[in-house]
């Protein structure tokens, strides 16, 4: 509490505290704890002098923005139709064998959440996604099981 | 008048690289506005973001406008389905995009640009930033008053609509607003704002460059100069291609098709199926006198071969639609999940096979009464898929 209380007192010192700031500090919050909780959002409200429900209308909005608990790594795959077509659904399959979880669910070691989402943008290069920031494209079930290795090494 | 397209033609100007942007922007920012104007009207440049809004004419009416406090927004919210050339742009040539909105400032008479940076592009943002700081100390030197900042988007295709980019910007749900007013006199911070697409600022940089004769050289009637494609799917060389404006849909799947073309979609999820059998008569560029049909594009193509069904796409796009229209407007919420739901009755038997036609009034009503241009142009894939592909929609 203390520390996320901190942290978003820093947040709206770098970015300011009006309304445009909120993005932004929405934003820094995720990075750091990959969702926003309830606290979070009326600490920010609090923080902005905004009504909570202003701040959690916001905030749903938009997909990047997550208010359920998610894992450190957030597994973002491409739905949209030219990941689709190139086989999408077997990368699908791969990570879920993988990981044993299923659209929407968490690894218990709350290390990978898995979401399916819009058009990434790398439709050349179908079917591709995100692990949180980082992008990846021309994906076969082979190469999904490497990237899924490397991010089971990584320390969280 | 006859027919007539334009051979596809192969153009270089987006990508080239060059070293002149401190010059042109030197140049440019010495001349009189009045004269840039003038000459981005007569390279008769229009908005490459897919509306076609002319370039000129939205600089010269935020010029226009009164005020002392005015913005420069490049939208890179880049959504659309299928179209990946905003990114390039902005990776491979950002000081064009740069130069360009510092330019633009100078004639509107603003001292701020943004660049609304889709979330998804987030590992873009910090070569962009260390881009716009080297940028920013040239302007220091030069002592033009003009800053750029980045604003990170956070995964809402509706955003790329110009009045909900905003809203967002503004701290906001990504709402869009009534228009009129315009951007051009109540935008950003209710203040004349010029919102253009990259693609856009990178072609007025190519203009204040060469003239604008060199870029309306290019292309047909209304359709001038060369346009970025986003070309995937079914196709043997997918990428992004530059192309003069004007070609004709045949002469692009000879060209980028697998040889099975059964469809193209021009414009992505947002733009029209076209069938292989009106390939012939359809030209890539705004609507003009040209016999046949002219489709304008924000630079997607995706092609499908005959191993596709058409019945999945559409199921497809409409899934995209319900998730990303924002709510705000009733015909938009409720008729994209009755689409939806429409079509999967219809192809599961439980509806009878006329139901698609009040479906294609309902989407037909959705062009009439949403608020903002996804709602109104849900009907552009929805009619031309179940026109042309109606037996694939019920069987």
């Amino acid at each position: 509490m203390d520390s996320l209380h901190k942290r978003i007192v820093a947040l709206a010192d770098l970015h300011g505290r009006n309304r445009e700031s909120l993005l932004p500090i929405l934003q820094g919050v995720v990075e750091y704890d990959n969702y926003l909780s309830q606290k979070s959002m009326v600490e920010i409200s609090k923080e902005l002098d905004l009504p909570a429900s202003e701040v959690y209308g916001t905030a749903t909005f938009y997909s990047f923005l997550e208010h359920r608990k998610m894992g450190k790594f957030i597994i973002r795959i491409c739905k949209t139709i030219s990941c689709s077509m190139k086989g999408k659904n077997q990368i699908l399959l791969a990570i879920k064998e993988m990981l044993k979880i299923e659209i929407g669910q968490t690894t218990q070691d709350g290390r990978f959440s898995l979401v399916e989402t819009n058009c990434l943008g790398w439709c050349h290069k179908a079917p591709a996604m995100v692990i949180n920031h980082e992008v990846f494209t021309d994906l076969t079930p082979e190469k999904v099981r490497e990237i899924l290795g490397e991010y089971m090494k990584k320390e969280i | 008048m006859i027919e007539q397209h334009l051979l596809l033609k192969r153009v270089d100007f987006i990508f080239v690289q060059d070293t002149d942007w401190e010059k042109i922007l030197q140049k440019s920012i010495h001349k009189p506005k009045q004269e840039l104007i003038n000459e981005l009207i007569s390279s008769e440049l229009k908005g490459r973001g897919g509306a076609g809004f002319p370039t000129g004419l939205k600089w010269k009416l935020t010029s226009e406008a009164a005020g002392d406090e005015k913005y420069v927004i490049c939208n890179a919210d880049e959504g659309e389905p299928g179209t990946f050339k905003d990114r390039e742009i902005l990776t491979r040539v950002p000081y064009k995009v740069l130069t360009a909105m510092a330019v633009c400032g100078y004639i509107v008479g603003a001292k701020n640009g943004i660049i609304y940076l889709r979330g998804e592009y987030k590992f873009l943002e910090k070569p962009l930033k260390d881009a716009i700081n080297e940028f920013s100390y040239f302007c220091n030197k030069i002592n033009l008053d003009f800053t750029i900042r980045i604003f990170m988007g956070s995964g809402a295709y509706i955003c790329g609509e110009e009045t909900a980019l905003f809203e967002s910007l503004e701290g906001k749900r990504g709402e869009p607003r009534n228009k009129p007013p315009y951007p051009s006199i109540s935008g950003f911070r209710k203040k004349p704002t010029v919102i253009n697409n990259v693609e856009t600022l990178a072609h007025t940089y190519t203009i204040f460059k060469y003239g604008a004769k060199k870029f309306y050289d290019l292309g047909v009637q209304y359709s001038r100069g060369s346009k970025l494609f986003s070309i995937s799917g079914d196709t043997p060389k997918p990428g992004i291609y530059e192309l003069e404006l004007g070609m004709s849909l045949q002469d692009f799947v000879d060209e980028f098709g697998d040889g099975d073309t059964k469809a193209v979609q021009v414009g992505g999820a947002s733009g029209f199926l076209v069938p292989r059998k009106k390939f012939h008569e359809t030209a890539i560029g705004y609507q003009g006198k040209l016999v046949g049909i002219s489709l304008p594009t924000g630079g997607s193509m995706m092609l499908f071969n005959s191993c596709r069904s058409m019945y999945n796409l559409l199921d497809n796009y409409l899934e995209f639609f319900r998730e990303e229209s924002c709510g705000q407007c009733t015909p938009c919420r409720i008729g994209c999940q009755q689409l939806l739901a429409g079509i999967k009755a219809v192809k599961k038997g439980e509806r009878p096979a006329p139901y698609l036609d009040k479906l294609l009034k309902l989407s037909e009503t959705m062009q009439y009464t949403a608020k903002c241009g996804l709602g109104q142009s849900v009907a552009n894939s929805f009619a031309s898929i179940v026109e042309n592909f109606r037996e694939e929609m019920i069987y």
